[in-house]
């Protein structure tokens, strides 16, 4: 940011978000983060070795020339059993990992933008714009997001659709929803911090507007993103699922996605039949107790009164320099403290 | 039968916090007889509010606390050591042998609940049936001066005044007849005319319930008003302790003394006032003025369908170049609007606002930028005044920046250096972040920043009122060296006489959002011509014990012929 030699700035490790907060996390709140990240990891890296992992491709139906068949119960060939529709279920979960890291991620992208850049401008502007938005936001709130997500998918691509339909209706289906989201607690950060007298003595300074909300109030305002941005993940996470279940989800020869495993799993279950079901059911309460195990914890270790502490010991501690008696304080320049 | 009501011994308390463990209060030992007042005093940070708060055993969670502290009940027929009570035997000593009032009344009463209410609350949590509670609730309301009790006991906190619901506060105090009051700073927040008044209340509780108190404050004034005996406390101890006429008389220790005479008393500051007045030429006061206000009025937007709030009403007021205007008021009085409404910060909407030669009645931010250079502003707090993410230099350089002085906050760091210096700051603290500062230090780079373009008119809204006593002198000093130098001309914001009366040439009075009263500091505070500024000026507690009692008589004298 600027070329000024800082001498004594805190380790990196105390400054990066997640990893600070892991570092003062005590008890319960540890174990809870912890467990949140362990999943959130296997989860990513799963999608990310997705093709290493799997045994065999997600549309892939026959092996060396002959079908694997149709709900076969696990064995040595196929670990999960196959479905219904003659796939293997490991492979169809694992790389169901992968469609869902990219709903995440095109879900946040396009709704964190959008949203800050909407809470910003609302909340520092006010007036009649600020008005507009928030009625809008209201009246988006009222919207079930997987009715929308079901016009979505039909506007898209006619309800049954490929790998980046299917994702887009669910994507956009959640931005539309989580723009709000984004935009109140922006937005209220941003009022709460445009009172500041920091903002104020820009304004006084002569500071145009454009640079007091980048510069002073933006990044002032962003304290509480990260907890919306894993429940946007999990929303995320289950619109798709949620659409697929109903059936506007990917064909299965374009992606594999859980949801539409668990709808074609739904006769399987009264025959007797679970693994079709159970397993890619496990993937999604997995993975949005895991991303919810990470922003539960980072809410709670971001505020102070939430964040559970070690027990002083009695007496311990030194007592902090808190003054130092005015009359030697006349004679050194850096002269009075008081309290920290 | 024991005299004494609270005795604590070798108290100490740490508490956990994210930097490790730290001490708050390190081998405290006190007693407190029955029908006494005794005034613990000391700068933030030194442990008394820690202290005053583990008597009725409400430390936080994470504080672990060490020693004894005996509360003997009423009659003195038990003893209990709250440090080790837990649970329904704490809550059965809290009300009924001790009890507390807090610093904020308007926090310490919950809005949604009357405030008979919450008095029976907590009668009733200690065995009293519902009828009689009230009773009592409305004999204790009108025993603390509360008119109409049958009535106003079913009023909520936010009928009352600021006055009124402190008096609520000590109602909740005293119902049950604790044999100790802990009150914590309990006029901070409130008005010179009211805190007067709560004192006199406070003596009451002492002289008609005997009740013991503890007082907590930073106020050498209150505590030459109420207090039996001082105990002095710095870094967690108490180092001196003394009746409070020999404490003021005969300080021992070096600190005490050093707190005695940071304190500022009214009139200190004529000799310095007249000294820059016989200074100036004689056709200065005919110069152009810095700002010339003529029927100033500011009106806050109401909520739809009601009429605004008029802060400010038609309001004369003129700034020559180079001098130091003080504007003291109550809270409320609109002091702050008039400085907010020079800086451009509220809109003027009516009458007319000339500053640096522009109107300001209808002005668009645009044109008004350029003027902004011309003008720096100090705030009140310096907690929130520095953007906690950028560095001391980088905000002192902000400036230069803004109005195209440096492309870069390196390339003003030259520039910077010597500002900070200039406000006694090592060089070395640029490069430290806000919270790495204490308050008096901030408050110091906050006025660095506020000179930084020389600027021809600085406005300063209640600049000290949030620092302690040694330090506010320390800044105020610094204050009026700065001036001397730079030569700007000062709308000095505060609610402190003896504050204003250090560094102001003239001083107005503001009541109501109407100006009172208009002078040189000798005219004003001298000989106060109108009875706001006389009632004003005897509210005002003096840190001396001696002259305190006279000065409260004639406060009731002055009270009385208003009646």
């Amino acid at each position: 940011m600027s070329d000024i030699v800082r001498p004594a700035r805190r380790p990196l490790a105390d400054r990066l978000p997640v990893v600070r907060d892991l570092r003062r996390a005590v008890g319960l709140q540890r174990g809870m983060l912890i467990a949140g990240l362990v999943i959130t990891a296997v989860f990513l890296l799963t999608a990310l070795l997705a093709p290493l992992l799997a045994p065999y491709g997600f549309d892939q139906l026959r092996a060396d020339g002959e079908a694997f068949g149709a709900q076969r119960p696990p064995s040595a060939e196929h670990l999960l059993g196959t479905t219904v529709g003659g796939y293997d279920v490991l492979s169809r979960v694992l790389w169901g990992a992968q469609t869902a890291v990219l709903v995440i991620v095109v879900a946040i992208v396009l709704s964190i933008i959008a949203g800050v850049l909407l809470g910003l401008v609302s909340g520092y502007l006010g007036g009649w714009l600020d008005r507009i938005l928030v009625v809008v936001c209201d009246a988006i709130y009222a919207f079930p997001s997987l009715l929308l997500a079901i016009v979505m998918s039909i506007v898209i691509s006619g309800g049954q659709s490929s790998l980046w339909g299917g994702l887009l209706a669910a994507a956009i289906s959640i931005t539309v929803v989580f723009i709000p989201q984004y935009f109140r607690v922006v937005r209220s950060e941003v009022v709460r911090v445009k009172s500041e007298a920091f903002v104020e003595s820009a304004r006084v300074l002569g500071a145009p507007s454009g640079r007091i909300m980048l510069r002073s109030v933006l990044p002032n305002a962003t304290r509480t993103l990260p907890l919306i941005v894993t429940l946007n993940a999990s929303e995320a996470i289950l619109t798709l699922a949620g659409l697929g279940f109903l059936g506007f989800g990917i064909e299965p020869t374009a992606a594999a996605e859980w949801g539409y495993d668990l709808n074609k799993a739904l006769s399987d279950v009264t025959s007797g039949i679970w693994w079709t079901s159970l397993f890619p059911g496990l993937a999604i309460v997995l993975a949005v107790l895991g991303i919810t195990l990470v922003g539960e914890s980072l809410n709670d270790l971001a505020d102070p009164r939430l964040r559970g502490r070690r027990r002083a010991g009695v007496s311990s501690g030194a007592v902090a320099e808190t003054s130092i008696a005015p009359a030697a304080a006349a004679s050194t320049a850096s002269g009075e403290d008081d309290h920290r | 039968m024991t005299d004494i009501v609270l005795r604590i011994d070798s108290l100490g308390v740490s508490f956990a916090t994210d930097g490790g463990d730290v001490k708050a209060v390190d081998g405290v030992s006190l007693e407190v007889a029955r029908g006494e007042v005794l005034a613990i005093v000391g700068e933030s940070g030194s442990g008394k509010t820690v202290t005053a708060r583990s008597i009725l055993g409400l430390l936080p969670e994470t504080a672990t606390a060490s020693g004894v502290v005996m509360l003997s009940s009423r009659d003195g027929s038990s003893e209990h050591d709250v440090v080790a009570l837990r649970g329904g035997d704490l809550r059965a000593v809290r009300g009924r042998d001790a009890a507390m009032v807090f610093q904020e009344p308007s926090t310490a009463l919950n809005p949604v609940f009357t405030v008979g209410w919450q008095i029976v609350e907590g009668l009733r949590a200690h065995g009293m049936p519902r009828r009689a509670a009230r009773r009592r609730a409305i004999e204790i309301l009108d025993a603390v001066g509360i008119p109409d009790p049958h009535e106003r006991v079913d009023h909520y906190p936010h009928q009352f005044s600021g006055g009124q619901k402190q008096r609520i506060v000590i109602a909740m105090a005293l119902v049950l007849e604790p044999g100790l009051i802990v009150a914590d700073e309990p006029t901070t927040a409130l008005d010179v005319t009211v805190q007067a008044e709560i004192l006199d209340l406070l003596r009451r509780c002492r002289d008609d319930f005997g009740a013991g108190i503890v007082l907590i404050t930073h106020n050498m004034g209150v505590v030459a008003d109420l207090a039996d005996r001082v105990a002095v406390m710095y870094q967690g101890r108490v180092i001196e302790q003394a009746d409070v006429r020999t404490l003021f008389s005969a300080p021992q220790t070096e600190y005490t003394r050093a707190l005695l005479d940071a304190v500022p008393y009214v009139g200190h500051g004529r000799s310095a006032a007249a000294a820059r007045a016989s200074s100036r030429a004689a056709e200065w006061a005919s110069g152009e003025a810095v700002v010339e206000a003529s029927g100033l009025e500011v009106t806050y937007p109401g909520r739809l369908g009601r009429s605004g709030f008029r802060a400010v009403r038609g309001v004369d007021l003129r700034i020559r170049p180079g001098e130091v205007l003080g504007l003291v008021g109550e809270s409320g009085s609109g002091k702050s609007t008039i400085g907010r409404a020079i800086a451009g910060l509220t809109r003027v909407t009516g009458g007319s606002l000339q500053v640096l030669g522009h109107e300001l009645n209808g002005v668009r931010e645009r044109e008004f930028r350029a003027v902004r250079s011309r003008i720096g502003f100090v705030f009140q707090d310096p907690a929130s005044s520095f953007d906690p993410r950028r560095t001391i230099a980088e905000a002192v350089a902000e400036p230069f920046l803004i109005h195209g002085r440096a492309e870069h906050p390196g390339d003003a760091r030259a520039q910077v250096d010597e500002l900070l210096e200039a406000v006694q700051l090592p060089r070395a603290y640029g490069d430290r972040f806000p919270f790495e500062l204490s308050g008096g230090q901030r408050q110091r780079a906050s006025l660095a920043r506020a000179i930084a373009l020389r600027p021809e008119l600085l406005i300063a809204d209640e600049p000290t009122s949030a620092l302690d006593v040694s330090v506010q002198a320390r800044v105020l000093e610094l204050f009026a060296e700065l001036q001397r130098e730079l030569g700007f001309a000062c709308l000095f914001i505060s609610h402190d006489l003896a504050v204003v009366d250090l560094v102001a040439d003239r001083i107005a009075v503001l009541h109501r959002g109407e100006l009172v009263e208009e002078g040189t500091g000798a005219e004003v505070l001298g000989e106060p011509r109108e009875a706001y500024t006389q009632r004003l000026l005897a509210s005002l507690p003096v840190p001396d014990p001696v002259a305190q009692a006279t000065r409260r008589e004639t406060l009731r004298a002055l009270r009385a012929a208003e009646r």
